[in-house]
């Protein structure tokens, strides 16, 4: 078990460690250098400021140094906002990111699990049709979509009763959370019902299913104890990627509801090419996924 | 497709038995030696003999979901492609005399004429100022000078005996006398009795009331107001375009705009077949050349196997564990494309660099599944060389699942494009996208939906139909499927 867990590590960080020098290379080799936009600078300026960001060694120093900041734990300095470094960003920002992640794929699980289990058991019957038409919506409807219709349906509903029922920006209380992580999760809800109803579909025909009824067994018992059961393994292999991408992917509903997390920054990085940032934030993000993706993987073990 | 042949025997015209055959040997005519008639034997089979393509149509066709997605696809490409010579408004004009409105038909607007900076009216003789805070009456004769529009109002008004002066208020609903609002000015001066209004004015009703300000400064309790229904204003040169007579104070016919305009006055629906296109363009470019790519090497992935098998797929694996946001970023800069330009080649090379892993593993598992069927060992036993095997062999049992492939593949491709010029890093101004519809227009959402929801709904409805068009061809395709018929 050790020694699985082992191998996972390393081949995860084995990941982490070729996105990193990508990216880091990527970086270099773009022309250009972040130094120069805006005004000029006196060639003085120049070389003191080479000097604080280490421009100006040779780029294998720099690569060495990079790593091993990097697996210190220090992702540097960002270029645009004044004497922030990568991970007070991170610090700040994050717990928010995987709140609002957590919150979505609470939701997410739990709403697909429920519509898969009932398309499964009323198949091609009308509830059957309608759920799994809904699920083709919601996987075509991009995120944007879904979050600046939230926003404009929760403001029509504030504005018709005259009271708040939720907040349709900012950050804070658990009300400010809902709407978010409803629209972040809609997809994923959508994709796990289907995958939730296709292995629901195979479990029942199974012949430890017709044992149990033979057996005479109470309907709700056969269904949460056997068919449930082993109707969510696939839904829980699926989990894992799943929490990664959204934790670390919810840019959209970040920028659109104004939540000062991860996301956000990102995309603000990205805009204003911040490159210690968008270089921090990229090997951060990919260790996270990577972290999800086998801890759910190594979880599954001990179902 | 050719009948296989049946013996003679079971023809249905001739059957003889064995006792009588000597005896019926004699009675055979030189009509019994015809060739069969084939037409007659086809009713007995229980179904008509289709080549693999013409039974997959046959089931897309009963599918009504697959039929209906069909449809919308095809229509959503008439719309984009075709639409434009039907709709020939210029989706780059903007038109200041409508600004973010909403469904628009018949909408006229009126005619200003040049004029100058309004002095303003002054009241003569000038009224003395009373020095005690009594209080004052309602300003009376409260009249609009000039054509009002949305360009400006003018307002003025018979003077108060002993105002200082006079606050100017603006609502959109009826006011109550002492509700009136936050003002929207005051006049300066105490003889003055005019005021001019231009400020963001809409096509809607406004209620103006005025009210006399006494020397200490207190407002008196009672208005006077006035309603207006404003309709947008068209400059003389603008409006002597369409109409060469026209004159200030004509009513002018908008042109129509059936999905309404944005906020700078540009037409919804030209916008929207103009970004359509480079959205369906990504789509089905980025999609084809990423099947096609990762076919190509799939394909050669698993059928030569072995070691290059085996490099091919940790090239996948660091190819899937790439950012994608990161690697367009740093395209976009590389390609010399700056923060806030359209970088749609960028954008097509990214999708593909990152995409093609998909349709290769999809490919490879395929062909290493056909590369153990008996018919390519037939094949090789009897010399065929790879590239025969590959091209006459492989690729057609391929062709389903690539078609498959690619109809799953657009609308993601279209998705992406979309989410890209949401956050600003894909298509930008001038070039339009739906993806930069929808993030144009999301400032406005509260205000003016419209703005939003028409490309936000386009996009979803073709990425539905897109989707459901794969499913459908996935089911139609597999031949595994006909046994449950």
């Amino acid at each position: 078990m050790i020694k699985y867990i082992l191998q996972r590590l390393f081949s995860g960080l084995v990941t982490v460690f070729f996105v990193a020098t990508f990216t880091f290379f990527a970086m270099h080799a773009v022309p250009g250098d972040p130094l120069m936009r805006g005004k000029a600078v006196s060639p003085e300026v120049r070389a003191n400021l080479e000097a604080l960001y280490g421009l100006d060694k040779p780029i294998a120093v720099q690569y060495g140094k990079f790593l091993l900041n990097m697996v210190k734990g220090d992702f540097g300095i960002s270029f645009t906002q004044q004497n922030r470094s990568v991970n007070d960003i991170i610090r700040d920002s994050f717990p928010i990111s995987a709140t609002l992640g957590l919150l979505a794929i609470i939701f997410a699980a739990v709403g697909g699990v429920t519509w898969g289990a009932i398309a499964a058991i009323n198949r091609n019957r009308l509830s059957d049709r309608v759920i799994m038409f809904a699920v083709i919506l919601l996987v075509s409807v991009p995120t944007f979509v879904f979050g600046a219709m939230g926003q404009l349906a929760v403001s029509e509903l504030n504005q018709k009763f005259g009271i708040d029922f939720l907040p349709i920006a900012g950050w804070g209380t658990l009300s400010h959370m809902l709407l978010p992580a409803l629209v972040l999760g809609l997809g994923t809800m959508a994709f796990l019902a289907r995958l939730m109803r296709s292995s629901m579909l195979e479990v029942v025909t199974q012949d430890y299913i017709r044992t149990a009824k033979a057996k005479g067994l109470p309907t709700l018992r056969i269904f949460v104890r056997h068919q449930l059961r082993n109707a969510i393994l696939p839904v829980i292999t699926f989990l894992g990627p799943s929490i990664a991408a959204i934790t670390t992917g919810g840019f959209v509903a970040e920028v659109i509801f104004a939540i000062p997390g991860l996301g956000r920054y990102f995309v603000q990085a990205v805009q204003q090419l911040d490159y210690t940032v968008i270089m921090g934030l990229t090997v951060f993000l990919r260790s996270v996924s990577c972290f999800y993706g086998y801890s759910c993987r190594y979880s599954l073990r001990f179902y | 497709m050719t009948q296989s042949k049946s013996p003679p025997g079971s023809l249905p015209h001739n059957q003889p038995s064995s006792a009588a055959l000597g005896a019926s040997l004699n009675q055979f005519t030189a009509n019994d030696f015809l060739p069969a008639n084939r037409a007659g034997l086809t009713s007995g089979l229980s179904r008509p003999s289709l080549s693999y393509w013409q039974d997959a149509w046959r089931r897309l066709r009963k599918n009504k979901q697959s039929l209906a997605s069909l449809f919308v696809v095809s229509s959503l490409l008439a719309f984009v492609f075709l639409g434009p010579l039907v709709w020939t408004v210029d989706p780059n004009h903007q038109d200041q005399t409508q600004i973010s409105i909403g469904l628009s038909m018949g909408a006229t607007a009126i005619v200003i004429g040049d004029r100058n900076d309004w002095p303003g009216l002054d009241a003569s003789p000038i009224p003395a100022i009373e020095e005690s805070t009594q209080e004052l009456g309602a300003p009376a004769n409260l009249r609009t000078v000039d054509v009002v529009s949305t360009l400006g109002v003018r307002l003025a008004w018979d003077p108060v005996p002993g105002a200082a002066a006079y606050a100017i208020y603006r609502n959109e609903i009826a006011p109550e006398p002492d509700r009136l609002g936050v003002p929207l000015g005051s006049t300066q001066a105490p003889e003055r009795v005019s005021y001019e209004d231009n400020e963001s004015l809409q096509t809607r009703r406004y209620y103006y009331s005025v009210v006399a300000v006494n020397a200490a400064g207190v407002e008196s309790t009672s208005a006077s107001t006035l309603d207006l229904d404003l309709k947008p204003g068209m400059s003389l040169d603008l409006a002597q375009e369409t109409k060469a007579d026209a004159k200030e104070g004509d009513i002018i016919a908008l042109r129509a705009a059936p999905l309404g305009t944005d906020s700078l006055g540009r037409d919804l629906l030209a916008r929207l077949m103009f970004g359509g296109k480079i959205s369906i363009f990504i789509g089905l470019f980025a999609a084809f050349l990423e099947t096609l790519i990762g076919a190509m090497i799939g394909g050669i992935s698993g059928f030569f196997g072995g070691r290059i098998d085996n490099y091919i797929m940790r090239v996948t694996d660091f190819v899937l564990g790439l950012p994608f946001l990161l690697f367009v970023i740093l395209l976009k800069v590389a390609m010399g494309i700056g923060p806030g330009e359209s970088g749609i080649t960028a954008l097509i090379i990214a999708l593909v660099v990152l995409s093609w892993p998909g349709a290769a593993r999809l490919v490879r598992g395929q062909v290493l599944q056909m590369r153990e069927s008996e018919f390519i060992h037939a094949a090789r036993m009897m010399g065929a060389r790879p590239s025969y095997l590959l091209m006459r062999h492989m690729f057609p049992n391929l062709l389903g699942i690539l078609l498959v492939s690619l109809t799953f593949n657009i609308p993601s491709a279209i998705f992406a494009e979309a989410f890209l010029s949401f956050i600003g890093l894909g298509v930008a101004a001038p070039a339009a996208s739906w993806g930069s519809l929808c993030n144009d227009s999301i400032q406005n959402i509260l205000t003016h939906p419209h703005e939003f929801l028409a490309p936000a709904i386009t996009i979803s409805l073709t990425v539905l139909a897109f989707n459901l068009l794969g499913d459908g061809l996935r089911d139609a395709l597999d031949p595994k499927m006909r046994a449950n018929e």
